[in-house]
């Protein structure tokens, strides 16, 4: 008979399954964080190659000549900024169609759900100006991006480097696609209202004017964020919106040409380095991967770029960094990479595929696709599937000594409203953390002496923190309160719960569901109200996703070599919620609803179940 | 109207004497090499099977033995040219209507006499067959055909992606070596060629013409099986390789072929060794009937005209003279 039909084999299969539950579980952890933590160790990663033939091996000679003249037009710009006393739309306007291109403004405006620390106000606006550079012979159905983003007081230099390229490239007749050159103002607002009117959809609700003048297609785009005259080093951004990343080629792409050039080129800041076989060289792998996993686990865009990447549009920042080294490059140079780039990108018959989409870079020259760093999660879902196995094992098998007769009796599976009243107090619980921030701002505002950022943010950590007190509320509605049956049958459908909704995440940002799952499934895995109660309430708390959010937020300022105090974390933190909720808001960030509405509501049935005696 | 038919009756006469009269000067060895070779007329298929800007190396090469060829006497009507995408107007290049074989731009060899006879889609391998059997539909011009006889030698030169067995036309469809063979072979049994040199310019480019099993056929390759080709050089201002190497080093040699030149086969299987080549070229004769030595490279690159010399007398008859 077969393994599982057999009922005397399936007895032993499940005796061994019950018997070893909680090894295996361990094991599975710890191999899980294994696996994870070997990810940066190079003889298990490969290198980097350029996927796309298109954009082979053929190397152009770079001619762009004008670096001086270019940053001269950058001083020029940031004179004409201060003067304005922020974006020159006029003298834009004016310099680019010098240069011959088609040049079209777009005016945008914002209301801010609450002002933060960077606006200060409740509307933004601002007007984006572009210009687009059409292909001498080519049908216009393709377009290249590159953008800089006008920030006041800085990055000038790209401004002129832009306007410098500009005209360069104006000269040549080579060109397959239109080049749009574009200067957005207020950042990612900006752009997201630039992107938004050139795709013509309007998902976050702002006003913007509609755009004149149009390219074909984006098949990829540049930004650059460049704020010296000369650089040491050139960092290439990739994470964007959601954690989603740009295809891989592009970082090949970028590689390739700091190679031909010899310009020096990091990723998270950090250098590469060739010694992989000692412990130091492991650790600054180890470092540049986690940079990475953080980042992307915010779900933020770390640069212009980011907001690309939701239109399928391949996109990356490129920042120059000018630290304290002896050999420095000049914008020339920086120029030659940039027109190499394009010439580069001016080949591409279709949108870059041929590469992968999903992947970890422990450096610039090597990576980690999905298909090697997915095992570490599948190993930390593997445990919570144990765990539902042996719940259902238990709840199916009848008790065989009981604490007295009444619990005996009852032995009928508990009401549906049993496990169905946390689940859906818990959800309302996330519903209120959700809500109510923003809601109510300006009557904490009228009430206590803070700002309004200040306020949402700790509306939002109250709410969070009220919800802690809510086992010993909902207990006394309940009817099955303090059957084993009843918290078993809970556990197993809070960890089912958990594990799809962890699966789900770790699917479109690996690095926000791994490190949900590092802290989550051992919440998940052990709790049960026969533990400890105090230990255990203070560890779950310890692993709740707030707290998870406050230790972050002082590791990533570790891996930055710019560790923080513990007032400045405090502080740090409280931005990082409300940056958070603000991204959610103007670019449709995920990661404060699935936090607030499904991790936060999920975390709060295992805290009923702590407390469920 | 009698003079005019006495003047051309004795063109005849004259060019019979004249015949006469050159055999007996034309030394021995000289007659057997002129009348050596059966065939009386020249035909080339050049096809270059792949699209796309980064393939620009493959329409170079293909227009460089096209230009041989054409140097070599072939004329444009008996050239069938398959090119599948346009390289000279292609919005990359950054020299519109060139099309360059060497480095530093020497050599355009798109110059301004091209006629391409299938282009861009019209490059598939059913048209490919179609033309080397000849059954086209009735409508297609006489450029587009393969109008050959069983007089005639063939030049079929194939350039672009391939591999063990197979040749990609297109990015999209196949050519395998077996249906080539066949395609051959329906020649022959149509008397559609005397004798056939192929040539090949793809990886592993042998293993196509190892099916063949028609008599007449000659075969040269660029690369064995399991071996790639390589392409030649890089331009650096247009972006792209420019040549592939088998086809570099066959252009260098052709450029020093003159319509008279005695220069036989066996020159031709040693152009770009191993050291040049990097892949090992290869080559098949033995369904040739001829010896590889005694057979000039002017037999299949260029067109030297033959005259067929007759010993009969024809008798101008009565519907001649009735024409007063």
């Amino acid at each position: 008979m077969g393994l599982l039909s057999d009922p005397n084999r399936r007895r032993a299969l499940i005796s061994l399954l019950t018997r070893l539950n909680t090894p295996i579980c361990l094991v599975c952890y710890m191999a899980g964080v294994a696996w994870f933590m070997g990810l940066a160790f190079e003889p298990f990663t490969l290198r980097t190659y350029m996927s796309e033939n298109a954009m082979g091996s053929t190397m152009v000679e770079e001619r762009f000549p004008a670096g001086e003249r270019a940053l001269a037009t950058g001083r020029e710009f940031a004179a004409h900024k201060k003067k304005v006393g922020g974006m020159p739309v006029d003298w834009l306007v004016k310099t680019m169609q010098a240069r011959g291109l088609e040049v079209f403004t777009q005016s945008f405006s914002r209301t801010l759900p609450f002002p933060d620390e960077n606006k200060e106000r409740y509307m933004v606006k601002g007007t984006n100006v572009y210009g687009i550079l059409r292909a001498p012979r080519a049908p216009r159905t393709e377009a290249l991006v590159l953008s800089a983003p006008c920030s006041p007081g800085d990055n000038n230099q790209a401004v002129g480097l832009l306007l410098g390229l500009a005209q360069y490239f104006r000269n040549q007749i080579y060109w397959a696609k239109d080049i749009i050159f574009l200067v957005n103002e207020h950042d990612l607002i900006g752009m997201q209202a630039w992107l938004e009117g050139y795709h013509h959809t309007n998902t976050t609700g702002m006003d913007w004017s509609p755009l004149q003048g149009r390219g074909g297609s984006i098949q990829a785009a540049l930004s650059l964020e460049l704020s010296s005259d000369v650089i040491t080093s050139l960092d290439l951004v990739l994470e964007g919106l959601n954690g989603q990343l740009p295809n891989l080629d592009l970082a090949n792409l970028f590689y390739a040409f700091c190679q031909k050039i010899g310009v020096l080129c990091t990723i998270q800041g950090k250098l590469q380095r060739n010694d992989w076989d000692s412990v130091s060289g492991y650790s600054h792998a180890v470092q540049t991967m986690m940079l990475m996993v953080m980042k992307q686990a915010s779900g933020r865009p770390w640069g212009d770029h980011g907001l690309f990447l939701r239109y399928h549009i391949e996109a990356a920042t490129i920042k120059g960094i000018n630290s304290f080294r002896q050999y420095k490059t000049d914008a020339t140079t920086i120029g030659r990479l940039l027109e190499g780039m394009y010439r580069k990108l001016n080949n591409l018959l279709e949108r870059l595929h041929q590469s992968y989409f999903f992947y970890l870079m422990p450096s610039l020259s090597h990576f980690v696709s999905i298909g090697y760093y997915m095992p570490a999660f599948g190993l930390l879902t593997v445990i919570l599937l144990l765990r539902a196995l042996d719940l259902w094992v238990q709840l199916a098998t009848p008790p065989t000594r009981t604490e007295d007769g009444v619990a005996d009796i009852e032995q009928s599976s508990p009401g549906v409203l049993s496990v169905l009243t946390p689940l859906v107090i818990s959800h309302l619980t996330g519903v209120a953390l959700y809500t109510l921030p923003i809601r109510f701002q300006e009557m904490a505002v009228e009430h206590f002496p803070v700002s309004e950022t200040e306020a949402v943010v700790l509306t939002a950590i109250a709410v969070y923190t009220a919800g802690l007190a809510l086992p010993h509320n909902t207990h006394r509605f309940l009817s099955g309160e303090g059957t084993e049956q009843g918290w078993r049958v809970l556990k197993l459908v809070a960890v089912l719960y958990l594990a799809v909704l962890l699966g789900c995440t770790a699917l479109i940002n690996f690095s926000l569901g791994f490190i949900l799952a590092l802290t989550l499934v051992p919440v998940a895995a052990f709790v049960t109200p026969h533990i400890p109660k105090v230990l255990s309430a203070f560890i779950l708390v310890i692993l709740s996703p707030a707290c998870t959010l406050l230790f972050s937020v002082f590791f990533f300022q570790e891996l930055q070599e710019m560790p923080v105090s513990f007032q400045d974390g405090w502080l740090l933190y409280l931005s990082v919620i409300s940056q958070g909720i603000l991204d959610h808001f103007l670019y449709g960030s995920l990661v404060y609803p699935l936090i607030a509405l499904l991790v936060y509501p999920c975390w709060l049935l295992f805290w009923n179940i702590l407390f469920w005696k | 109207m009698l003079a005019l038919c006495a003047s051309q009756l004795t063109a005849i006469l004259d060019m019979n004497l004249l015949a006469f009269s050159s055999r007996n000067y034309i030394k021995h060895d000289n007659a057997g090499q002129f009348f050596s070779s059966g065939h009386t007329n020249n035909w080339a298929v050049l096809v270059c099977t792949s699209r796309f800007w980064f393939n620009y190396r493959h329409v170079a090469n293909t227009l460089s033995v096209y230009r041989s060829v054409k140097r070599l006497g072939i004329p444009d009507s008996h050239i069938v040219l398959m090119l599948a995408d346009d390289m000279a107007c292609n919005h990359r290049n950054p020299k519109p209507a060139t099309v360059f074989s060497h480095k530093n731009m020497e050599l355009n060899v798109y110059g301004d006499d091209v006629e391409v006879d299938y282009r861009g889609y019209e490059v598939t391998v059913e048209n490919f067959l179609r033309v080397l059997t000849g059954r086209l539909p009735p409508s297609t011009p006489r450029s587009k055909r393969l109008l050959s006889d069983d007089r005639s030698n063939i030049l079929i030169y194939l350039t672009g992606h391939g591999g063990n067995g197979f040749l990609k036309f297109q990015d999209s469809e196949e050519i395998s070596n077996v249906e080539l063979a066949d395609a051959f072979e329906q020649m022959w049994q149509k008397r559609r060629y005397n004798e056939l040199l192929f040539i090949i310019d793809t990886c592993q480019g042998a293993s196509m013409y190892e099916r063949f099993y028609s008599p007449n056929l000659m075969a040269l390759a660029s690369s064995q099986v399991g071996e790639d080709s390589l392409s030649h050089q890089p331009d650096l201002a247009i972006g792209v390789h420019l040549m592939d190497r088998y086809t570099f080093y066959l252009l260098e040699f052709l450029e020093d072929i003159h319509p008279a030149s005695k220069t036989n086969m066996n020159d031709l299987f040693k152009v770009c060794p191993k050291s040049q080549c990097v892949s090992t070229p290869g080559h098949r004769t033995d369904l040739f009937l001829r010896d590889p030595g005694s057979v000039l490279i002017t037999d299949f690159f260029g067109s030297v005209r033959k005259v067929e010399i007759t010993m009969e007398t024809i008798n101008l008859t009565d519907p001649i003279n009735s024409f007063r």
